[in-house]
């Protein structure tokens, strides 16, 4: 009994962050998913769900309700353990890869010194729970689905691991703390390493199966995705899962490239007031919230716009802790975890954005540009900031060094490109094409 | 109205009395020609003035005749912005010639023309049905097939229900 | 049911398979083929090595039908058929019959004709433009268009109270004068769409992934599209330059002044772009037409009952969708001896399987959206 209150009491921080991450991150990619319908709509120049609470602040509850008590079919032939098994795999890396990375300098679960390799080999578990259930779906075109969907996932990892490796090779350490604090006083690594950032931004849209890059799985014309057997609350989860990865791989671009949770110009002091914008933003939207209550059409909608105007101004209370002398040690705290959920956010919404702006990839092109493009220019990217750690180290100032080797690299993409274009894979009819008449 | 314009005189130069009739009709030119010489003609209409598109391909009954369908080609020529209907007057049972072999088109017109009226077309590459069901009885666009006429057995077999007409 | 053998390759009673091949069947269900349209497929690996469309699915009998109807009461048949663009099927039955009654439409019914004709072209354009994107993957162009596509039908149902099946015009004229604020709320219409057409060309014409979807894809050379018998935007895609607009004028285009969009290659990119260059010179018409619509009566000379003498006649008008032809032959009494539509989607579909052969199963909805079928044409 006392060796268990002993281990409570040694990682009881931990502990505690293990809890709020496993009961808020489902919570938080449900209203991820919100999001997305509400700035899917506003882009298609509609309002998206407005019914289900103020503005639809309530859909993901009543989505998530009625997906519980869903029947739950499970195909005949389906091998029952693994077919229950593969959702809760692609979940738990999603989740698991969150212990590692750190929210704010102390909202961490575990301060690993291999942390970034952690995440990543963690977080590409799911792409285990992906090809079992294709596989346990007892059906040929599901397997055909989740092996599409593997297939590109393990291509682009590629392609993001390398990129991560040029800002892991900027930092000098795996360890997400080490990494943001590297960017402490310095620049963030996004201006250091653009191309980077820009190849684990593609890379990452590929990783998580979105659009573009979402052929095995919204198109299905022919061939259904691998999530086309699961119903209800299992389907939920694969979804869950998706909606996890996009936050976790938002996360680690945020605490790689972005710097974490420090404030923008965090050095410079005569922009201080920037700290100011926490507090005043969740005022400002709960002055809304508060402002549209009586406008709302339904009582309860009322009810809950108030509650959550109620809400706003509590986490602006929050916010607004630091400025109070005694709790002035909280700053890095309360405000590097609204820095960094705004980044995520930032980042999320830039893969909403492409997703509804741009058309499908083919499968072929998907992978020709994954295999040609991607690899190629990620493995020259490691080489350039190697480069220009060197060449820093060779006492080099900051533009020219930044310009040599990025700009070596950018040459190396606009050829890649180039080489592309050059052999465009028009596929060969079959039978004589006959010459064009006027 | 009788028709007797160059391209009448050219056909008729050519092929004789495989023109069987020609006039106008709210000022467009018909062209009746013999059955059996019909893809000659069609081979000729292509190439030597220049007809070389198949605009259409049906068939109309004529149950009172003796021969009783009339299956009309209309045919335009790019290059003359000029239109040209033929004909060939079948009897029941009578075979037309396919024209798949001259202009492409003639494939699936041929077999709705077949689907509808039962008209066989030699040469067709593959003559089956296309609008009905393939093992459907009769041929509805035909006169004596009333308006109400359903393959009652297709449809029990099918779909399992009685006939409501 | 019969037809779930595998087999029914053309000519072939029983496939015989190579190693590798499939067969996959694209069902009558189906998201992305617009309509009940089954496309058998032949697989091998990726690539298709055969196909066969099956056809008949929303046949109606709409031929047999016209038999037993007058004219006047056959015409709202024929909307029906293309329901994407009804206007289009009424004027070419309306003047497939004045010219057979060898009456005319006076001036300014022709005029409204050609104006509504072209804003259903438009709207027709439009509906076609948001279903092959959204086929393709972009989400957003099919929402920016059925908004634009919304004032269309809002003009349409204030002119004749239907938005979808239409029933616009009728033998001799029209029935419906112009609506009080017609002009006006059309010229608003049209001088705001031009931007709309620049906006969805900015999302796709340039689109790096567009581009690489639609490029080389489908491609239908234009000896074959002539033989194949192909009209409209998919003749014109290949390169051929004709619009029965031009070639033989019919309601007012003759006092028109428009350009005929061709393109080079014959493949899906040249289609769309001569689609979307045909909403741009439609809305020029339709700009054009209302400036000056010509006072005078909307009914020509055509009595109450319709007795056409013998005779046949062959009408065809440009549709959105290609030639849209009428065969009418008329036995002197009140009802119609034989009416034949002549379909523009029907025998753009005849082409589908030439420009499948050797492409992946993922091009085979783009080529598909780029044919522009509606079934309510094809099968009638």
């Amino acid at each position: 009994m006392s060796a268990l209150l002993e281990f409570l009491k040694t990682y009881m921080w931990p502990l505690i962050f293990a809890l709020v991450i496993v009961g808020v991150l489902p919570l938080l990619a449900g209203y991820v998913v919100l999001m997305e319908r509400k700035v899917m709509a506003d882009m298609q120049a509609r309002l998206g769900p407005m019914r289900v609470g103020p503005h639809g602040l309530l859909q993901p509850i009543a989505d998530a309700l009625k997906l519980l008590i869903k029947e739950d079919i499970i195909p005949e032939n389906a091998d029952k353990l693994v077919f229950w098994f593969a959702p809760v795999i692609s979940v738990t890396a999603a989740m698991l890869a969150y212990s590692a990375l750190a929210i704010g300098p102390f909202f961490q679960i575990a301060e690993l010194n291999i942390g970034l390799l952690f995440i990543v080999a963690v977080s590409s578990m799911g792409i285990f729970g992906i090809i079992l259930g294709g596989w346990a779906s007892n059906s040929h075109y599901s397997l055909l689905g989740a092996l599409r969907s593997t297939a590109q996932m393990i291509s682009y990892e590629t392609a993001a691991g390398l990129a991560l490796v040029g800002g892991v090779l900027l930092a000098g350490t795996l360890s997400t703390q080490k990494i943001v604090l590297a960017q402490h006083g310095g620049t963030w690594f996004v201006f250091v390493a653009p191309i980077g950032f820009f190849l684990y931004l593609v890379a990452s849209i590929a990783e998580t199966n979105r659009a573009p890059f979402d052929l095995p799985e919204a198109e299905s014309e022919l061939v259904a995705g691998y999530m086309t057997e699961y119903s209800g609350f299992r389907w939920a989860v694969y979804f869950l899962a998706e909606y996890a990865n996009m936050i976790v791989v938002a996360s680690i671009a945020t605490t790689l490239f972005l710097g974490g949770w420090l404030r923008p110009f965090g050095s410079i002091a005569a922009l201080d007031f920037i700290d100011f914008f926490p507090p005043l933003s969740f005022l400002g939207v709960a002055g809304y919230c508060l402002y549209r209550t009586p406008k709302q059409p339904e009582p309860i909608q009322s009810i809950v716009m108030a509650l959550f105007g109620g809400l706003c101004f509590l986490l602006a209370t929050a916010m607004a802790l630091p400025f109070v002398p005694a709790f002035a040690a909280s700053k890095p705290g309360l405000h590097g975890a609204f820095w960094f959920l705004l980044k995520v956010s930032l980042y999320i919404y830039s893969f909403m954005w492409i997703r509804f702006t741009f058309p499908r990839f083919r499968f072929d092109q998907l992978m020709k540009l994954g295999w040609y493009f991607m690899i190629p220019l990620s493995i020259v990217n490691v080489l350039g900031l190697g480069l220009y750690k060197v060449l820093r180290q060779l006492q080099w100032s900051r533009w020219p060094a930044f310009l040599l080797t990025t700009g070596g690299t950018l040459l190396v993409a606009i050829w890649l490109v180039w080489l592309a274009q050059r052999k465009v894979a028009v596929p060969a009819p079959v039978g004589e094409m006959t010459e064009a008449e006027g | 109205m009788a028709l007797d314009n160059e391209l009448v005189r050219r056909c008729k130069a050519r092929f004789g009395d495989k023109i069987r009739e020609a006039w106008t009709d709210r000022k467009q030119a018909i062209l009746v020609v013999d059955r059996a010489s019909l893809a000659e003609i069609a081979v000729y209409c292509r190439d030597d003035e220049s007809f070389d598109y198949l605009v259409d391909l049906t068939a109309v009954d004529w149950p009172k005749r003796e021969q009783r369908f009339d299956v009309v080609l209309n045919l335009y020529s790019f290059k003359k912005n000029e239109r040209l209907r033929l004909k060939v007057f079948l009897r029941e049972g009578e075979n037309c010639p396919s024209v798949t072999g001259v202009w492409g088109t003639a494939n699936w017109l041929e077999r709705e023309a077949f689907d509808m009226f039962g008209i066989i077309f030699e040469g067709h590459p593959n003559l089956k049905r296309i609008l009905m069901p393939d093992e459907w009885q009769g041929h509805p666009l035909r006169k004596d097939y009333d308006i109400l006429t359903q393959d009652t057995a297709w449809v029990r077999e099918n779909l399992g229900i009685e006939s409501g007409q | 049911m019969a037809d779930t053998r595998i087999s029914g390759f053309p000519g072939v009673e029983q496939t015989v398979l190579g190693a590798d091949e499939i067969i996959l069947n694209m069902g009558p269900q189906h998201p992305s083929t617009h309509g009940v349209l089954r496309v058998k497929l032949r697989l091998d690996g990726e690539r298709i090595v055969d196909s066969e469309c099956i056809i008949g699915y929303l046949h109606r009998g709409v031929e047999k039908i016209a038999e037993h109807r007058s004219y006047t009461q056959f015409a709202p048949y024929v909307d029906r058929m293309d329901y994407v663009a009804a206007v289009s099927n009424g004027l070419g039955y309306c003047e497939a019959v004045e010219k057979l009654l060898g009456a005319e439409a006076p001036m300014r019914a022709k005029v409204v004709r050609t104006i509504l004709t072209e804003l259903q072209r438009i709207s027709s354009h439009l509906l076609w433009l948001g279903t092959h994107a959204i086929d393709i993957g972009a989400l957003t162009p099919l929402f920016y268009c059925l908004r634009e596509r919304e004032e269309i039908l809002k003009i349409f149902e204030k002119y004749c109270g239907a938005r979808l099946t239409t029933h616009a015009f009728r033998i001799g004229g029209l029935q419906y004068d112009t609506y009080d604020g017609f002009e006006a709320e059309t010229k608003r219409f049209c001088l705001d769409f031009v931007h709309r057409v620049d906006e969805y060309e900015q999302l796709l014409t340039e689109n790096r992934i567009w581009i690489a979807r639609t490029k080389g894809v489908g491609v239908l050379s234009a000896a074959d599209a002539i033989d194949m018998g192909a009209t409209g935007p998919v003749l014109r895609g290949s390169g051929v330059k004709w619009d029965i607009r031009k070639a033989m004028p019919y309601a007012a285009y003759d006092k028109y002044d428009f350009e005929i969009p061709i393109g080079k290659n014959g493949d899906t990119y040249d289609r769309y772009l001569v689609r979307m260059e045909e909403m741009r010179q439609s809305n020029r018409i339709c700009l054009q037409a209302i400036e000056d619509i010509p006072a005078g009566p909307i009914m020509g000379k055509v009595g109450k009952v319709l007795k056409p003498p013998v005779g046949e006649v062959y009408h065809s008008i440009e549709a959105p969708k290609g030639e849209l032809g009428y065969y009418i032959v008329s036995d002197g009494t009140t009802q119609p001896y034989r009416v034949r539509i002549r379909p523009p989607s029907f025998i753009n579909l005849e082409a589908l399987d030439k420009m499948i052969k050797g492409h992946l199963v993922a091009d085979v909805v783009a080529i598909i959206g780029t044919l522009d079928i509606v079934l309510g044409e094809v099968d009638r």
